[in-house]
C-alpha cells in the first residue's frame, strides 16, 4: 500500500510543477496564470457540461493508451496505435457496405467487432514481424502506421466515397440504428463504457488470470518464459492482438459515436496520445484510467482557455507537452532511498568511504 | 505517353524529389548522429516543427533568412539537448520521451507562432542549375525543377562532412564508440552521457536546418500544417540508409522523389492511387527491414546500443 501511494504521488508531484511551470510560461505572454488554472479547472472538472466534454475525449485516448500498454507488458514498445484506429475507423465504416446490417444493438456491435479486428490484425502484425522475423516492433508499427493511413485516405477517397462529401471525403454515414448513442441523454457516448470496461477487465485479466501471469513473466523476464517453456511467441501476439483490438475498437466507437462516418478528422493523434497515457499509467490498464480522464480534460479545457482568455488554441499541447516531460523525467527520482540521501547530505564521517561506480541504465 | 508528358513527368518527379528531399535529408543525417551514440530521438519531428517557426519569425523579424537558418538550428539544438539530457536520467524511456517532445514541441510551435500565419518572410533565394550551368535547357518545366534548395548543397557537405567524420576524426570515433559499446567508452574513460548528449543536440541543429527549409523555401509560408511527420519518419530514413551518411542523401532523395509520384501523375493528368504512392516509402523501408532482419540478431550495420535495433 505504502508503495503505491508512493507510486501515485510522484506524477501528481510532477504534474503540479507542470502546472506551475505552464503559470510562469502564460504569465511571460501577460496572461494571468491564477485565472488560467482555475479556467482549466472549470473546463475540465468544473460543472457537469464540462465533465461531459472531457469523458467524451477521455474514452477513445483509455483504448489507445492500451494498445500500448498490453504489448509492453508483453515485453514491447508499440508507437503505431494510430493505424489501428483509422484502420479500426475504415473497418467499421466498410462493413455496411459489404453485408446488409441489421439496424440495431446488434448491428452496431458487428460494427465495432469489425473495427476491433481490424485493429488487433494489424498490431499482431507488429507482434508477428518481431517474433518470426526480428523486426523491431516499435519502428514496424510507426510505419505500418503510416501505411494505414495511407490506405484509409486513399480507400476513403477512392472506392468508398460518398459522391455526396465534396469538400471533405468521406465514407456513406452509418445509418441512425448503427451509430453508438449517447448514455441517458448526456452527451457521453456508450464508448467511455467500452473504454472503462476494457481497462477493468485487461487489468484484472493481467492480475488474476494464469494467462495473464504468464503474458507478465514474458514481458518482464523473457529467461524465466523460456526455463518454464511459455510459448512466448503465442502469448506476445495476444497480447498485441487484444491491444490492437482496443485501438481499433477506438476508431470504430469514434466513427459509429461522433464523425458517423470515416474521414480524416480521424487521425487526430489519440493514437500518439495514447502512448503517453499508457506510459505515465506505468502500463498498468487500471492506472489507464484516471490518467486518460486528466488528459481528456485538459483537452476540454482547451477552448475555454480560448475564449476566455484568448490564448492559443495550441496552449493546451503545450500544459500536455510539459506534463508529460515532467512526468516521464520524475521516473528518475522513483526509487531513491530519501532516508540514505538525507544521511550522504550530511558531513561526511572519517574514514574512507568506497565510491561505487554509478549502474548504467537498462534501455 | 508523349514526349512532352514524359520530360514533363520525370521533370516533376525530379523537382519533387529535390524540393520534399531537402528536410528529410537533414532530419535523416540529425537522426543519423543521434543514433549511432546510440540513442533514439522520436522528437525529431518537434524540432522539425519548431524550428521551422523559429525560422519563419527569426526571417520575419530580421529581414535576413539566413538569420532564420541560424536560429532554426538553435531552436533545434535547444529542443533536442533537452532530449538528450532527460534521456540521461535513469529509468527514463527514450521511446516515450521522443514523443512528449514531439508533442511539446509542436505545441510550442503552434502557440508561439500563432501571430506569423499571416506575415510574410524573407525568402531563401534558390540556385537556378540550369543557368548556372549554360542555360542548356529551354523547357520551362526543367527550369523550375532546377530551381535548387540552397540548404541542399549545405546538406550534402553535411552528409560527406559526418561521413568522413565517422571513418576519420576522433570526434565520430568517439560517438560510434558510444553508440556500439557503452561499457568500452566507460573503460576508456570517457562519459557515455556526455558524448550522447553532445550527438542528440547536434543532431537537432541539423535537423532544425530542416525545418528552415521548410518555411523559408518550400512550401515558403508557416501554417500548422507544415509538416506531414518528415521528422517521425527520419526513423525509418536512417534505417533505410542503413546508418550511413551518404546513404542518407540518397534515401532522403528517394522519399522525397517517390512523395512527388503522386503529384507528378496528377500533373499529366492520372489522379488514381495518389495516397498510396505516399506509402511507397514506408513499405519499402519495410520490407527492407523485412529481408534483412534475423531473429535474435541485430540489423546490419546498425549501432549495437541502439535500443530500437535489437
Amino acid at each position: 500500500m505504502r508503495a503505491s501511494l508512493a507510486d501515485a504521488l510522484l506524477p501528481i508531484g510532477a504534474l503540479v510543477a507542470a502546472l506551475l511551470l505552464f503559470g510562469v510560461f502564460v504569465a511571460l505572454g501577460g496572461t494571468d496564470p491564477t485565472e488560467v488554472w482555475l479556467l482549466l479547472f472549470k473546463g475540465a472538472f468544473g460543472d457537469w457540461f464540462s465533465w461531459q466534454n472531457t469523458l467524451q475525449r477521455a474514452a477513445p485516448l483509455m483504448l489507445t493508451a492500451l494498445c500500448v500498454a498490453l504489448p509492453a507488458r508483453a515485453g514491447l514498445v508499440v508507437i503505431g496505435g494510430e493505424g489501428a484506429v483509422v484502420l479500426g475507423g475504415l473497418a467499421a465504416a466498410a462493413l455496411p457496405y459489404a453485408v446488409p446490417m441489421p439496424g440495431n444493438v446488434i448491428g452496431t456491435a458487428l460494427v465495432c467487432a469489425a473495427g476491433a479486428a481490424a485493429g488487433a490484425a494489424w498490431i499482431a502484425l507488429a507482434g508477428a514481424l518481431r517474433q518470426y522475423r526480428g523486426v523491431n516492433e516499435t519502428i514496424s508499427s510507426l510505419l505500418l502506421a503510416y501505411i494505414a493511413i495511407a490506405l484509409f485516405k486513399q480507400i476513403v477517397e477512392g472506392p468508398l466515397r460518398d459522391p455526396a462529401t465534396l469538400n471533405k471525403p468521406s465514407t456513406r454515414a452509418l445509418d441512425e440504428g448503427l451509430r453508438i448513442g449517447g448514455m441517458a441523454g448526456t452527451d457521453i457516448h456508450w464508448g467511455l463504457v467500452l473504454g472503462l470496461v476494457a481497462c477493468l477487465a485487461l487489468g484484472l485479466w493481467l492480475a488474476l488470470t494464469a494467462r495473464g501471469f504468464s503474458v507478465r513473466v514474458v514481458g518482464g523476464n523473457p529467461r524465466a518464459a523460456q526455463l518454464v517453456g511459455l510459448p512466448a511467441s503465442g502469448l506476445i501476439l495476444l497480447a498485441c492482438a487484444i491491444g490492437g483490438a482496443c485501438a481499433g475498437l477506438a476508431g470504430a466507437v469514434e466513427v459509429a459515436a461522433v464523425h458517423t462516418n470515416a474521414n480524416a478528422s480521424l487521425i487526430a493523434g489519440y493514437g500518439y496520445a495514447g502512448i503517453l497515457v499508457s506510459f505515465i499509467a506505468r502500463h498498468n490498464p487500471i492506472a489507464v484510467i484516471p490518467v486518460a480522464i486528466l488528459f481528456g480534460g485538459f483537452g476540454a479545457a482547451g477552448s475555454l482557455l480560448q475564449r476566455r482568455l484568448d490564448l492559443p488554441d495550441a496552449s493546451v499541447m503545450v500544459l500536455q507537452g510539459i506534463a508529460f516531460v515532467l512526468i516521464l523525467a520524475s521516473e528518475a527520482l522513483r526509487g531513491i532511498d530519501w532516508r540514505a540521501a538525507a544521511v550522504r547530505l550530511r558531513p561526511p564521517p572519517r574514514r574512507e568511504v568506497v565510491q561505487l561506480a554509478p549502474v548504467e541504465k537498462a534501455v | 505517353m508523349n514526349w512532352d508528358m514524359l520530360l514533363a513527368f520525370s521533370a516533376a518527379i525530379l523537382g519533387g524529389a529535390l524540393r520534399v528531399g531537402v528536410p528529410f535529408l537533414f532530419v535523416s543525417l540529425g537522426e543519423c548522429l543521434t543514433e549511432k551514440a546510440g540513442r533514439i530521438n522520436l522528437g525529431l519531428e518537434g524540432v522539425l516543427v519548431l524550428s521551422a517557426m523559429t525560422a519563419f519569425g527569426a526571417s520575419h523579424l530580421s529581414g535576413s533568412a539566413w538569420i532564420g537558418v541560424l536560429a532554426a538550428a538553435a531552436a533545434g539544438a535547444l529542443l533536442a539537448l533537452l532530449h538528450g539530457l532527460l534521456c540521461t536520467l535513469p529509468r527514463v524511456n527514450d521511446v516515450a520521451t521522443g514523443i512528449a517532445l514531439m508533442l511539446l514541441g509542436t505545441g510550442l510551435a503552434f502557440y508561439l507562432g500563432k501571430p506569423l500565419i499571416q506575415p510574410q518572410a524573407a525568402q531563401l533565394p534558390p540556385i537556378d542549375v540550369v543557368r548556372m550551368t549554360g542555360n542548356w535547357s529551354e523547357s520551362s518545366v526543367v527550369q523550375a525543377a532546377l530551381q535548387v534548395n540552397p540548404l541542399l548543397p549545405l546538406g550534402v557537405v553535411l552528409a560527406l562532412a559526418l561521413w568522413l567524420g565517422f571513418a576519420r576524426t576522433r570526434w565520430g570515433l568517439l560517438v560510434r564508440l558510444a553508440g556500439d559499446s557503452a561499457s568500452a567508452t566507460k573503460a576508456l574513460g570517457y562519459s557515455v552521457g556526455g558524448i550522447r548528449i553532445a550527438a542528440t543536440a547536434a543532431g537537432g541543429a541539423i535537423a532544425g536546418l530542416g525545418g528552415a527549409s521548410l518555411t523559408l523555401f518550400y512550401p515558403g509560408s508557416w501554417n500548422e500544417g507544415i509538416s506531414s511527420g518528415q521528422g517521425l519518419i527520419a526513423v525509418a530514413l536512417v534505417i533505410f540508409a542503413r546508418w550511413s551518411p551518404l546513404r542518407c542523401l540518397l534515401a532522403a532523395l528517394l522519399f522525397g522523389g517517390a512523395g512527388a509520384i503522386g503529384p507528378a501523375l496528377q500533373s499529366i493528368g492520372i489522379s488514381q492511387s495518389y495516397y498510396l504512392f505516399s506509402a511507397v516509402p514506408y513499405v519499402l523501408t519495410l520490407v527492407i527491414l523485412i529481408i534483412s532482419c534475423r531473429p535474435g540478431s541485430v540489423a546490419a550495420g546498425s549501432p549495437g546500443e541502439l535500443s530500437s535495433a535489437r
